[in-house]
């Protein structure tokens, strides 16, 4: 049975897996302590259970459990892996420029880019590099642009608005040749694909738990212990929790959540992966197949395999959401941004802002079904078609005339 | 973003959704006036195409169709209602606060209705001028400025 409606929105956020909400109950109202209370068995039972949860965490990428910092979340983990080690690297002191040469990419998520602004007017010299138009950043073009003073590197794994996917591995190894620290935000990548820090050459590594079936308002950073050790300065000062690098009475409940969300990310990964692509692929062919005009954004092979973004040809993106309310999923359209800019993503692959404003993204997740999949399939290309018939621009289209040629009267 | 139950009508029974004949068909004509406005790139495009008594001035019928989000759809779905069978100078007073109010659109949403009254205008100006009649800009409501 068809329940509606249907979400296909798993990039946004995930539903919390039953065993999550499980593992996590206990500590609510019986193991309540305080994982810093040294003295009693409420503070012993908390804190075994963030270890528990650690434990769970390094083994998901191949850490060690020193190398797990619990955060609030990818945000924060972010904003601790650029200030920390821009703070701890910096060749000069804060109040004058030339403090640093630090790299990243246009397509970064606002919690990446945001911190890096800040940091280039706190004097240190930033470079945004543009993607290619299949939105990847290469290794070539990151060794073009370093220098004798770049100090850091972030570059994200997966995008999380196109599911396009970097080399991290090979930008990892150039880093490491030329003693660079390197970030990579993998919020969309871990859980989902495999990771090893040692073989993938990371530094710092920041994910999520409500990407992965986990709860909201909880991550962990990877700092790297060896090889090299790597510092940050701290951002939250306070009781010194987790070795000093995020203070804070710990988040028991949501940390234990997310060690078991990672627990079965390990054990799942492979089998969700295979399935989801084997949809993704049905529902692309289906709509590319069934319209004509459409667009599938991003790198095509390059891709986290569950993520579709998508453009139609002279249909809005917020229009298009409206009539398959059915439907949960997102848009890159101006109109679904509280700022009314389109998707910053799709404008840096030079997509072109009418494309943007066309685009949907869906995302399946680990309880996706056929059946929902074959019932979003059929919504959508009846829902462009209605709405097609409504636009200008499809007429426009269908008489031969060249949109891009048309002096647009706009206010 | 929940939408108001009107706006929610007018996108699912759209009214007098169309054109009065393709884009070479309609320039030829002279009791049909074209409002383009908009641009894909803001990610609106509104076109309103009205027919007009040449005796009475009155507008006999309209269409509308937009590219644009559910709020589009709908102000201009509305503004073809209501511009039926007024005058040319009665719809150009048509204000974008009345469909503000009859559609309840949020603030973020007021630019579409602000379209959806630029469109109306322009069919007019385009109207106004395949029969020889000055251009006005907005005219004040009532008034009736023939030179």
């Amino acid at each position: 049975m068809l329940k509606l409606p249907i979400y296909l929105d798993h990039a946004a956020t995930t539903p919390c897996d039953p065993r999550v909400v499980e593992a996590m109950l206990p500590y609510f109202t019986q193991k309540f302590g305080n994982a810093g209370s040294r003295n009693h068995k409420f503070g012993w039972e908390a804190e075994g259970g963030i270890e528990t949860a650690r434990e769970h965490a390094a083994a998901l990428i191949g850490a060690n459990q020193k190398e797990i910092v619990f955060t609030s979340g990818s945000t924060e983990g972010n904003n601790l892996a650029l200030k920390g080690a821009a703070e701890m690297y910096e060749k000069k002191p804060a109040g004058q420029t030339g403090r640093g040469h630090i790299i990243t990419c246009a397509i970064e998520h606002k919690a990446v880019l945001d911190p890096v602004k800040r940091l280039q007017k706190e004097g240190f010299d930033v470079e945004i590099l543009m993607p290619k138009a299949d939105g990847t950043t290469t290794p070539e073009m990151i060794k073009a642009a370093m220098r004798e003073d770049t100090i850091l590197v972030s570059i994200m794994w997966a995008n999380n608005e196109l599911g396009t996917i970097n080399d991290i591995p090979a930008i990892g190894k150039l880093c490491r040749e030329r003693n660079v620290i390197f970030h990579t935000d993998a919020t969309q990548w871990v859980g989902k694909m495999p990771v090893n820090v040692e073989r993938d050459n990371v530094d710092l590594l920041t994910w999520s738990g409500h990407k992965i079936y986990g709860p909201k308002g909880v991550g962990a950073l990877y700092v790297r212990r060896r090889n090299p050790r790597v510092r940050l300065v701290a951002q939250i000062e306070g009781g010194g929790q987790e070795r000093g690098f995020r203070s804070g009475t710990h988040n028991v409940t949501g940390i234990v959540g997310f060690g078991e969300a990672c627990r079965i990310a390990k054990a799942e990964m492979d089998q969700d992966g295979q399935r989801l692509y084997r949809l993704r692929k049905k529902m692309e062919d289906a709509l590319v197949a069934g319209l004509d005009v459409t667009q599938v954004n991003g790198h095509k092979e390059k891709r986290l395999p569950q993520i579709l973004n998508i453009s139609f040809g002279f249909v809005e993106g917020e229009g298009l959401m409206m009539a398959i309310k059915e439907i949960a999923c997102s848009s890159g359209s101006a109109c679904t941004s509280a700022s009314l800019e389109p998707s910053y993503v799709l404008k840096g692959l030079g997509v072109g802002d009418e494309l943007a404003h066309s685009s949907l993204r869906l995302s399946l997740g680990r309880w996706t079904t056929e059946e929902e999949v074959d019932y979003a399939t059929a919504k959508i290309l009846e829902a462009v078609k209605k709405l097609r018939m409504l636009s200008p621009l499809y007429d426009m289209h269908l008489e031969g005339i060249d949109i891009k040629t048309v002096e647009w009267q706009s206010h | 973003m929940a939408y108001g139950p009107k706006v929610i009508d007018h996108y699912e029974n759209p009214r007098n959704v169309g054109t009065f004949g393709t884009t070479s068909e309609v320039k030829g004509r002279k009791d049909i006036g074209v409002g383009i406005v908009g641009a894909p790139e803001c990610g609106d495009v509104m076109q309103i195409q009205i027919k007009v008594d040449q005796n009475t001035g009155k507008i006999e019928d309209a269409r509308f169709k937009t590219f644009g989000c559910g709020s589009a759809i709908a102000s201009s779905s509305l503004a073809t209602e209501w511009i039926k069978g007024r005058t040319i100078e009665q719809a150009a007073a048509l204000k974008n606060t009345e469909i503000v109010e009859e559609l309840s659109l949020p603030p973020v949403k007021i630019h579409c209705s602000v379209l959806a009254e630029d469109a109306i205008r322009t069919a007019i100006n385009d109207y106004r001028k395949k029969n020889g009649l000055v251009d006005e800009k907005a005219p004040a409501a009532g008034a009736s400025q023939q030179h």
